[in-house]
C-alpha cells in the first residue's frame, strides 16, 4: 500500500485483543493484527507460539475468549467455517484438503459441483473441466491437463491448485498455513511467483503462516512475531531484516532461559 | 534438416505401426481395461476347446451364475471406494425373500410383499450403518456380527424350511424366470449404478469419502450420510438380487447365498479394479470381473474338471487376476497420462 494507512480505507482484516484459553492453558493473550487488500502479512513464530489458534480463530473454527474480528471495517463473530466463508475468507491447510485419486478438476469443485439443468441433476464434467482451466489459467498455473489425478501432482503443484481453489471460490481474504513447507527451491519458486501474482490484483489479502524468515520476508508487506501466544515485534518487511528478526528472536530465548 | 525429416516421419510412421497395439495399451490402462483383456481370452479359450460354450443354452447357464455377483459387486463397490465393506450382504440376500413369502402369505399383493421385503433390507443396511459410523465399530465387524445375526432369523422365521416363491408366471418370468432376465436386471443395476459413480455427487463424494476423509469433510461433505446411504444400498441390492433369484429358482432355502455370494460380488468388484484400500473402483470392472469369475466355472464345469481341483483352479485364476491388476494399476501410476 502506497497511501499512509490512516488515509486508506478500513483494512481488509484486522483483528484486536484475541484471547484464547484451552482449560488453563492461554493460547493466545491479546493478539492484534490486520492486512489490507492487496498486501501480505507474515506471521513468524516456533510451534506452540499460536500461530495456528490465531489462524483457526480467523477461519471462524474456534471461537475467541475475548477480543473482537473486523471485516472490512465491521465487527463479525464467525459461528462456524462456513461462516467466516460467507465473508470471502478461505483457508488453505497444510493437508491441502485435496482427493488423490480424483482429478484436478473435480478437487476444485469437490463439494460446489456444477450440475446439469434438470432431473436427475447429473455432474456437468465439461463445465466443470472449462471453468477450472479458466481458474488456473486466470492466475497463471500451468498444468498441463485438469484431468490428470491429484495424486500424480508434485508438492508445489498441489498447493498451488489448493490456492487456485480457494481464490476460485471467491476468497477475498486468503489465510495460507505453510505454503512452502517441506519444497524444493523450484517448487517453492512456483507457489511464490502464484502468490505474487494473487497480491498484485489488489482485490486479496493475504495471511500467511511461515517458518522461513529470508522469504517471509522477500514476500510479505508485514511482518510479526509471536511467542507464547503474544506479538513480540511488529514490522514492515522494508524496515527489518532477517538478521534483526533472529536477533529479537535470541533475546527472546535468553529472558525466557532467565526467568 | 535430418532431424526435422525424421521429426516428421516418426509420427506418421509410429501411429501406423502401433494402431493395433496402441489400442491394447490404451485399454490396458483403463483400471477395467486389463480385466476385459481376460475375460475375451478367456471366452476365446473355452470357446476353442469346447463346441458347446457359446451355445444359446449355456450363454443361458452363464448368464444366471453371473447375474448375482455383479448385482452384489455393484454395493460392495459402493463400500469399498469409501473404505467398508459389508459381510452380511449374503445373508440379506436370503433373508428378503422369506419376508417377501410371510407378505404374500398374509394376503398382501406379491408386489407389495416385493417393496415390503427391499425396505426391511434398507433397514438392515441402516442398523449397519449407523453401528459403524456412530458406534465407531469397524464396518468388518458390525457386518460379521450382522451375517450370524441374520442367518439366525432367517431360520428362525423359516423354522429351517425352504419358502416358495409367490407370484403368477408373468411374473415369475419378468422378475427372473425367463432365462436372461436376472441378466437383464443385472446390466440395468449396472447402468444405474455406474451413472450414480460416475456422474452423480453422491458417486463423487463417496470416492471422496473413502480417498480422503479429512479433505472430504473439510469441503462440508457429510462423510457420515455417505456411509450409510452405502450400507443401505448395499443390503437392498442384496435383498434385491436374493428376490429375484428366488422368482427363477421358484423357492427358497434358508441357508441360501450366504458368505459365497458375498465373496464372490467383493472377488468380482476386486478383480474388476476396485481398489481393496478405497478411493477408487468401478462398476462396469464389476460386472467384467463377475463375467470372469462365471466364465472361468462355466468353462472348467463343461470341460469336466475334478470338482476338487476346481476350487485350485478357482482360486489361482482369482489371484492371477489381482496381480495383474495390481501389476498394471502401478503401471497406470507410474506412466504418463
Amino acid at each position: 500500500m502506497n497511501t499512509p494507512s490512516s488515509a486508506s480505507p478500513a483494512p481488509a482484516l484486522r483483528a484486536e485483543g484475541i484471547v484464547k484459553r484451552f482449560g488453563q492453558v492461554e493460547a493466545l493473550s491479546g493478539v492484534a493484527m490486520q492486512v489490507a487488500n492487496g498486501e501480505m502479512l507474515g506471521i513468524l513464530g516456533d510451534n506452540g507460539a499460536g500461530k495456528s489458534t490465531l489462524l483457526k480463530i480467523l477461519t471462524g473454527f474456534h471461537r475467541p475468549d475475548a477480543g473482537q474480528i473486523y471485516v472490512r471495517g465491521e465487527a463479525q463473530n464467525f459461528t462456524s467455517v462456513d461462516h467466516a466463508r460467507s465473508f470471502g475468507i478461505e483457508c488453505v491447510y497444510q493437508d491441502l484438503a485435496l482427493v488423490n485419486s480424483l482429478s484436478i478438476f473435480h478437487n476444485m469443485f469437490l463439494n460446489r459441483e456444477l450440475l446439469r439443468p434438470g432431473w436427475p441433476h447429473l455432474l456437468d464434467h465439461n463445465e466443470m473441466r472449462h471453468r477450472a482451466i479458466e481458474a488456473l489459467t486466470d492466475i497463471g498455473v500451468n498444468i498441463p491437463s485438469v484431468d490428470v489425478e491429484v495424486g500424480r501432482l508434485s508438492g508445489g503443484q498441489r498447493q498451488a491448485i489448493a490456492v487456485a481453489r480457494a481464490v476460485a471460490s471467491n476468497a477475498r481474504i486468503l489465510l495460507l498455513d505453510e505454503p512452502l513447507a517441506a519444497m524444493g527451491a523450484r517448487e517453492a519458486g512456483l507457489i511464490i511467483d502464484l502468490i505474487e501474482r494473487l497480491k498484485a490484483r489488489g482485490d486479496i489479502a493475504i495471511v500467511m503462516i511461515a517458518h522461513n524468515y529470508a522469504q517471509t520476508l522477500a514476500l510479505c508487506d508485514h511482518v510479526m512475531l509471536m511467542q507464547h501466544g503474544e506479538v513480540t515485534y511488529k514490522s514492515a518487511a522494508k524496515d527489518t531484516s532477517v538478521v534483526e528478526l533472529l536477533e529479537i528472536v535470541r533475546r527472546e530465548y535468553q529472558d525466557a532461559r532467565r526467568k | 534438416m535430418e532431424q526435422k525429416l525424421s521429426t516428421s516421419a516418426t509420427p506418421g510412421q509410429g501411429a501406423l505401426q502401433n494402431a493395433p497395439f496402441g489400442f491394447l495399451r490404451r485399454l490396458l490402462l483403463r483400471p477395467e481395461g486389463s480385466i476385459v483383456v481376460v475375460a475375451i481370452g478367456l471366452i476365446i479359450y473355452f470357446e476353442s476347446t469346447n463346441a458347446n460354450f457359446l451355445t444359446n443354452l449355456n450363454l443361458e447357464t452363464l448368464s444366471q451364475f453371473v447375474a448375482a455377483p455383479v448385482i452384489i459387486a455393484c454395493g460392495e463397490i459402493m463400500l469399498l471406494i469409501c473404505r467398508e465393506i459389508d459381510l452380511s450382504a449374503g445373508q440379506v440376500y436370503a433373508l428378503a425373500p422369506f419376508i417377501m413369502s410371510i407378505g404374500a402369505k398374509a394376503g398382501l399383493p406379491v408386489l407389495v410383499a416385493f417393496g415390503g421385503a427391499l425396505v426391511i433390507c434398507a433397514a438392515v443396511g441402516l442398523v449397519i450403518g449407523l453401528i459403524t459410523v456412530y458406534l465407531k465399530v469397524p464396518s468388518f465387524v458390525t457386518t460379521l456380527g450382522m451375517l450370524f445375526l441374520i442367518t439366525g432369523i432367517t431360520l428362525t422365521i423359516s423354522r429351517g424350511f425352504p419358502a416358495d416363491t409367490p407370484g403368477g408366471p408373468v411374473l415369475s418370468s419378468i422378475m427372473g424366470q425367463w432365462g436372461y432376465s436376472e441378466f437383464l436386471w443385472a446390466l440395468g443395476v449396472v447402468a444405474v449404478m455406474h451413472v450414480v459413480l460416475r456422474h452423480s455427487r453422491w458417486g463423487l463424494h463417496t470416492i471422496a469419502t473413502g480417498g480422503n476423509i479429512i479433505a472430504a469433510a473439510e469441503s462440508g461433505i457429510d462423510i457420515n450420510r455417505i456411509k450409510i446411504g452405502n450400507f443401505i444400498l448395499t443390503s437392498t441390492l442384496a435383498g434385491f438380487c436374493g428376490l429375484i433369484e428366488a422368482f427363477r429358482i421358484g423357492s427358497t432355502d434358508p441357508l441360501a447365498g450366504g458368505s459365497n455370494i458375498m465373496f464372490l460380488g467383493v472377488a468380482s468388484g476386486v478383480i474388476g479394479g476396485t481398489a481393496i484400500a478405497g478411493g477408487a473402483g468401478t462398476v462396469i470392472g464389476g460386472l467384467v470381473g463377475g463375467i470372469v469369475l462365471g466364465v472361468l466355472q462355466d468353462g472348467f464345469t463343461l470341460q469336466g474338471i475334478n470338482a476338487f481341483a476346481f476350487d485350485i483352479i478357482i482360486g489361482a485364476a482369482i489371484l492371477v487376476a489381482m496381480i495383474t491388476n495390481i501389476y498394471l494399476a502401478g503401471r497406470r501410476g507410474a506412466g504418463p497420462t
